[in-house]
């Protein structure tokens, strides 16, 4: 009950735009889940000669690819592996970012210098052609997407939470734990990760739409996993099989448009809820 | 005094992310299953003893960190090694490249920051009305809309107006100066535009938050007690403060754009460094690999090196 009204509160705080961010989210995570039911063919069957690359229609609300298969059902299987990426890579990330961000801020000293050179590497360094070699040597697959892109987009984590870290150490509540004998594990949980955990909360939202990015493209680019479909995948297989020269818009523009959604929702939401929690951040977004 | 120590500490912090992705570059390679040798040249015909000189040639006889010396040593020389599917050197082919990517990048990279400007500008002006809305929101959707999509929704929307892929007309006959300008040119004009688009939003976001902190300054209020006019202000009180922000951002973003350039050169097959990635990636072309990642990387170094030296020199405020 006490969660619920908490959830409730944040929500009414909310302005327009991150209420609407909030809504799609939800929608694209109920099609995630219920894809299966509301999928009107098995999007891995392919189709009779007669049914490739069909504009929308009575059978096909949104037409067929290039083998027949139903764009409509393919774009609603595609959300489950498009969003469990994101979601799956944006946890990996940030509790890799939380915990070198603790670390840093909290220890100091040459553990901080070492820990920031580190970050500072993954944040120099252009995102998109690292995920892209290191799936490539590591091979297409599920696990190793979602792995390359969660080990490497956590650096912007761990500058805010090190930062946040930094200030809350000095306060007077952590100090007098200090003088009181607590131990560093102790004081680290009961008494900095509870105050850095909203800023995690609204980093999470928007590391997940970085993520969707990110698989989007690395899919797009041939280094998908060959036996999911994602909406970068759909892609993938409409940019070589020259959909957009034969202008099969049914066939091009739906996964854009799911994506540039799921991106655009994740982005807005999470701002708003940064916006809610943490107050003193306001971005007037 | 305090501005010297601070050059020497950024520069003394950049030469260790330096050596630190030298080491990255190494290792990640290193994590390839098998022979190095084997995986580069898989051709069962080549002699074992061809293969045994090559080995001493890359220096793969030794131990993992005599090989790791001999990475570092021949980079610092410029060796970068040999691609497999060209047959010529790493440094050679990205250079080439390199040129052509800079022709799309600078022209997009001009257009999107003075129109990402106006945008912020308008926004920030207009703030809380309609104009800041749609201004915002339009930023918002450029900024989440991936470069190869809107690629691909150019190449289906204008195909037949404007030729859509490569750099120039196969089998011109005798062009004349003029001709092959115009051509490239007209091959330039969807992929510049898309990249225009998809950065864009990006610019207007960060100068409309600066622009809105710089206006609620007390300073501003003392320009208006002044008695000088809107645009006045705006233009040689706010702006120049304002500004800040955006040419970092830029100055990052030069770093970042060569690796941002895969999708668009891919999509409109524009022969860059992009391009080069993208058939390097699916011919498994290792050391053309190796040798872009690097060279992106240190760029994007470089740039995040300048934005800070930049930034402290104009803002005294950062040095502290």
């Amino acid at each position: 009950m006490k969660w619920f009204t908490s959830i409730f509160n944040v929500v009414k705080a909310l302005n327009i735009k991150g209420l609407t961010g909030l809504i799609l989210l939800t929608l694209l995570l109920l099609i995630a889940v219920f894809a299966p039911l509301l999928a009107p063919y098995d999007p891995r069957a392919m189709g009779e000669p007669e049914d490739i690359l069909q504009p929308p229609g009575r059978d096909h609300f949104l037409g067929t690819d290039e083998v027949g298969r139903d764009v409509f059902s393919l774009i609603l299987y595609g959300a489950r592996i498009s969003l469990l990426v994101g979601f799956a890579a944006a946890f990996l990330s940030i509790i890799i970012g939380t915990v070198i961000g603790l670390t840093a801020g909290y220890f100091g000293g040459w553990v901080d210098d070492l820990l920031m050179r580190l970050t500072d590497l993954f944040v120099v360094i252009p995102r998109l052609p690292l995920v892209l070699i290191t799936v490539a040597v590591l091979g297409p697959s599920l696990l190793n997407t979602i792995v390359v892109i969660g080990i490497l987009i956590w650096a912007g984590t761990a500058r805010i939470i090190r930062v946040q870290t930094l200030s809350l150490k000095e306060r007077q509540f952590v100090e007098r734990a200090r003088s009181l004998g607590a131990r560093h594990l102790h004081i680290v949980r009961r008494h900095i990760l509870p105050n850095v955990l909203p800023l995690v909360f609204a980093n999470t939202v928007l590391i997940i739409a970085t993520a969707i990015y990110l698989e989007s493209t690395v899919s797009f680019l041939g280094l998908g996993d060959p036996t999911h479909i994602s909406w970068g995948m759909i892609l993938h297989y409409a940019f070589t099989n020259a959909a957009m020269v034969y202008g099969a818009y049914w066939y091009v523009l739906p996964p854009g448009v799911m994506i540039v959604l799921a991106v655009l929702s994740f982005t807005i939401s999470g701002y708003a809820l940064d916006e809610v929690l943490n107050p003193k951040l306001r971005r007037r977004i | 005094m305090k501005r010297k120590r601070y050059y020497i500490v950024r520069l003394a912090q950049s030469l260790i992310t330096l050596w630190l992705i030298l080491t990255l570059n190494f290792f990640l390679f290193r994590l390839l299953p098998g022979d190095p040798i084997r995986l580069l040249f898989s051709d069962p015909r080549i002699p074992l003893e061809t293969l045994e000189g090559l080995r001493t040639q890359f220096g793969l006889d030794g131990t993992l960190w005599q090989q790791y010396g001999f990475y570092l040593l021949n980079t610092l020389k410029g060796e970068l090694g040999t691609s497999f599917v060209y047959n010529t050197p790493v440094s050679k082919l990205l250079a080439e490249r390199l040129v052509n990517t800079v022709i799309l990048l600078f022209p997009a990279t001009v257009l999107s920051i003075l129109l990402g400007c106006v945008f912020g500008i308008v926004a920030a002006v207009r703030y809380g009305r309609a104009s800041d809305f749609i201004a915002l929101s339009l930023s918002q959707l450029l900024w989440a809309t991936p470069a190869f999509w809107l690629g691909l929704l150019f190449m289906m929307f204008a195909g037949g107006l404007l030729p859509l892929s490569g750099m120039v007309t196969a089998g011109l006959s005798a062009p004349s100066l003029w001709e092959r300008a115009l051509d490239l040119g007209r091959h330039l004009l969807m992929p510049m535009i898309t990249l225009t688009l998809v950065m864009l939003g990006q610019y207007a976001i960060v100068m409309r938050n600066s622009l809105l902190d710089v206006l609620t300054e007390n300073y501003m209020l003392t320009a208006k007690a002044k008695g000088l006019n809107g645009l006045r202000r705006l233009f040689s009180h706010a702006l120049p403060n304002a500004v800040l922000p955006v040419i970092t951002l830029a100055a990052i973003n030069l770093g970042l754009l060569i690796g941002g350039a895969i999708q668009t050169e891919t999509v409109f097959t524009w022969p860059g460094v992009g391009r080069l990635v993208f058939e390097a990636l699916l011919q498994r072309d290792y050391p053309v690999l190796q040798g872009a990642f690097l060279v992106i990387s240190v760029c994007a170094l470089l740039a995040n090196l300048a934005a800070d030296l930049l930034y402290s020199a104009v803002d005294p405020r950062v040095r502290a």
